[in-house]
C-alpha cells in the first residue's frame, strides 16, 4: 500500500506533463489532419481529402521518396565512415582510446546551428572554398556545383552526425570478447575472415542503432536543407515548415508530420523487437 | 615501433577524419577575426570589431537573455521531473512500467520538427494561449524530462538501494531516505543531466521555430539574421562566443557524469 502511494507521487508529475504535453499533442495533430481548413468555420468540419490529395500527389510523394533517400544515403555515410573510426580506438588505441574517443565527439557539442553554418559559409559561391580555390589560382566554378543541391545537404549533414554515429559503434565493439578472435584464429580464420564471421556480425547492434541515431533525426531535418540545399536540396520537413509558418494550412501540414512519425516509428519499432535496448544504451 | 604505430593506416584515417570534423569550426573563429565584413579568402588581417560590436547588439543580447532564462528554468523543472520518473523506473517495478518507459524516452527520437508542429495545434487551437517564453520553456521540457531521466538513471543503477534501506531501518521517512541519502549521491548526476538540459535548450532551433512568440531566442534570432549577409560577421562571433562555453559547460557536465560512475 505503502510502496503503491510512493509509485504513484514519483510517475504522476512526469506521466501528466508527458501525456498533457506530448502526447496529446501528437493526438491532436491526427485529428486535426481530418479538419477541412485552419481557421474559422472549416475548423469543426472534417473530411478524408487531404489524404486522398497526399496519396495522389505523385510530386509530394517522389519529393518524400527523395528526402528518404538522402537521409537513408546520409546515415550510410555515416556509419561507413566512422565504423574504422570506433574499431581503430577499440582495437588499437591503447590506454588513450577514451581521450581519442573524446576528441571525436567534441565538435558534436558545438551548437548544431554554427556548425551547419559553417558549411554554409564554407561551400557558398562567393565562400571561403570558392575563395581559396580562385586565392590558389585555380578555376573556382568547378567547386561552385556543391551549395544548394542535395551533395551539399549530403555532406553537411555526415559532417553534423558522424560523432553520433562513431558512439553505439565504438560500445559495441568495446562488448566484444577478445577470446572470441582468438578462439578464431586458433580455427584456422584469416585476420579479415575473424572481422567478417566474428567482429561485424557482433557489432550489428551497434551499426544499426548508430544507422537510426542518423536516420531519425534526419528524416525531419529541415534547417540544413534551408542553409544550403537550395531548390534541389528541399526535404520533406520543409514542405512541413512551409505549411505551418507559410501557407497556414495547417491540416495538410499535420498529415505531412503524422506521415513522418509514421515513417520514424516503423524501424524504432523493428530494433527494439530484434535488439535488447541496453545494447545501444550502454555506453 | 612507435613510428610504424603512429604512421599505422588506422591512425592516419583517425587524423584525417579529425581533420575533417575540426576545420569548419577553426574557419569559422578564425573569421571573426578578420577584418572583412565577407566571409572569404584571402583573409584581411586581424581584428576583434565583429566581438565589439556584440555589446551593441541590443537584439542579440536580449535573445541571448531569454534562452538563458528559458534554458534555466526549463532545465530546473526537467531535472525534479525527470529525476522522479528515473527513481520510479530504476527503484519500482509497477503495472504499466514499460509503457511509461517508452513514453518518457520517445520525445529524444522523434524529429524535433513533429514536436514543434504537435505543440503548436496545442497552444494556439487547443488552449488558446499566446506564443511566448513560456511555450518555448514549455517545449524543451518536453525533451529534456527525457535527458535527465536517461542520466540520472544510470547513476542510480548504478548503486544499490540497500542505502536508502538504511537510512530508513535508523528512522528516516522514505522521502527524507530519497532527500537526505539518494539525491546527495547522485548530486553529480544532477548536476550534468540539469547541464546538458540546458545546452539543449541553448541550442534548440528545430522546434523552438514554431512555438516562439515575439519574443527570439537566441537560436531562432540568429537564424533571422542568416539573411542579412552584412550581419554574418556578427553571428560568427556570437557563434566563437557560444562555441567556447558550450565545448567548456558540457566538458564540465561529462566530467561529472563519469566521474561519479567510476567511483
Amino acid at each position: 500500500m505503502e510502496h503503491r502511494s510512493r509509485i504513484a507521487t514519483l510517475v504522476s508529475p512526469p506521466a501528466l506533463f508527458l501525456i498533457v504535453l506530448f502526447l496529446l499533442p501528437i493526438g491532436f495533430m491526427a485529428l486535426f489532419s481530418f479538419r477541412v481548413g485552419t481557421f474559422g468555420e472549416t475548423r469543426n468540419m472534417f473530411t478524408l481529402d487531404h489524404y486522398r490529395d497526399f496519396f495522389a500527389n505523385a510530386p509530394l510523394l517522389r519529393l518524400l521518396w527523395r528526402s528518404l533517400l538522402i537521409s537513408f544515403w546520409v546515415s550510410i555515410y555515416s556509419v561507413v565512415l566512422a565504423y574504422p573510426i570506433a574499431y581503430y580506438l577499440v582495437f588499437q588505441g591503447g590506454d588513450r582510446k577514451l581521450l581519442l574517443l573524446t576528441i571525436i565527439i567534441v565538435p558534436a557539442w558545438v551548437s548544431y546551428l554554427l556548425r551547419v553554418l559553417a558549411w554554409k559559409v564554407i561551400l557558398g559561391s562567393t565562400g571561403i572554398l570558392a575563395s581559396f580555390i580562385a586565392w590558389i589560382g585555380l578555376d573556382p566554378r568547378e567547386s561552385a556545383f556543391l551549395l544548394y543541391s542535395s551533395d551539399a545537404v549530403t555532406v553537411t549533414l555526415v559532417y553534423v552526425w558522424i560523432p553520433f554515429v562513431a558512439l553505439p559503434i565504438f560500445a559495441a565493439l568495446e562488448r566484444i570478447d577478445p577470446h572470441l578472435l582468438e578462439a578464431a584464429a586458433d580455427l584456422g580464420c584469416t585476420k579479415f575472415e575473424a572481422f567478417l564471421r566474428v567482429t561485424l556480425p557482433l557489432s550489428l547492434p551497434g551499426v544499426v542503432a548508430g544507422f537510426l541515431f542518423v536516420f531519425i533525426p534526419t528524416v525531419g531535418e529541415y534547417v540544413t536543407p534551408a542553409l544550403v540545399g537550395g531548390t534541389e536540396g528541399v526535404m520533406f520537413g520543409n514542405l512541413i515548415q512551409d505549411q505551418f509558418l507559410r501557407g497556414l494550412n495547417w491540416p495538410v501540414g499535420s498529415l505531412m508530420s503524422l506521415a513522418m512519425l509514421a515513417i520514424v516509428l516503423v524501424p524504432l519499432v523493428v530494433f527494439a523487437r530484434f535488439f535488447k535496448i541496453s545494447d545501444i544504451a550502454g555506453v | 615501433m612507435r613510428l610504424k604505430k603512429m604512421f599505422s593506416p588506422g591512425a592516419i584515417y583517425y587524423w584525417l577524419l579529425a581533420v575533417f570534423l575540426y576545420l569548419p569550426i577553426f574557419l569559422l573563429i578564425i573569421f571573426s577575426f578578420n577584418d572583412s565584413a565577407l566571409l572569404r579568402f584571402p583573409l584581411q588581417g586581424f581584428t576583434l570589431q565583429w566581438y565589439r560590436d556584440l555589446r551593441n547588439a541590443s537584439e542579440l543580447l536580449e535573445a541571448a537573455g531569454n534562452s538563458i532564462v528559458v534554458g534555466v528554468f526549463s532545465s530546473l523543472a526537467a531535472t525534479v521531473l525527470g529525476t522522479m520518473a528515473a527513481i520510479a523506473i530504476v527503484r519500482f517495478n509497477f503495472p504499466g512500467r514499460n509503457l511509461f518507459v517508452a513514453v518518457s524516452a520517445l520525445p529524444l527520437v522523434i524529429p524535433a520538427v513533429v514536436i514543434g508542429v504537435a505543440l503548436l495545434i496545442l497552444f494556439r487551437q487547443v488552449f488558446d494561449w499566446d506564443l511566448s517564453l513560456w511555450t518555448v520553456g514549455l517545449g524543451h521540457m518536453v525533451v529534456n524530462i527525457p535527458i535527465v531521466t536517461l542520466i540520472v538513471g544510470a547513476r542510480l543503477a548504478g548503486f544499490p538501494d540497500n542505502l536508502e534501506d538504511a537510512a530508513m531501518d535508523l528512522g528516516a521517512s522514505y522521502w527524507g531516505a530519497q532527500l537526505r541519502v539518494v539525491l546527495p549521491m547522485s548530486a553529480s548526476a544532477l548536476l550534468a543531466a540539469f547541464l546538458t538540459a540546458f545546452t539543449t535548450s541553448f541550442d534548440e532551433y528545430a522546434m523552438s521555430v514554431f512555438v516562439v512568440g515575439t519574443e527570439s531566442t537566441l537560436p531562432v534570432y540568429m537564424y533571422s539574421l542568416l539573411r542579412f549577409p552584412r550581419r554574418l560577421p556578427l553571428v560568427v562571433a556570437m557563434g566563437g562566443l557560444i562555441m567556447a562555453v558550450s565545448v567548456i559547460v558540457i566538458m564540465f557536465a561529462e566530467w561529472l557524469r563519469t566521474s561519479g560512475e567510476r567511483k
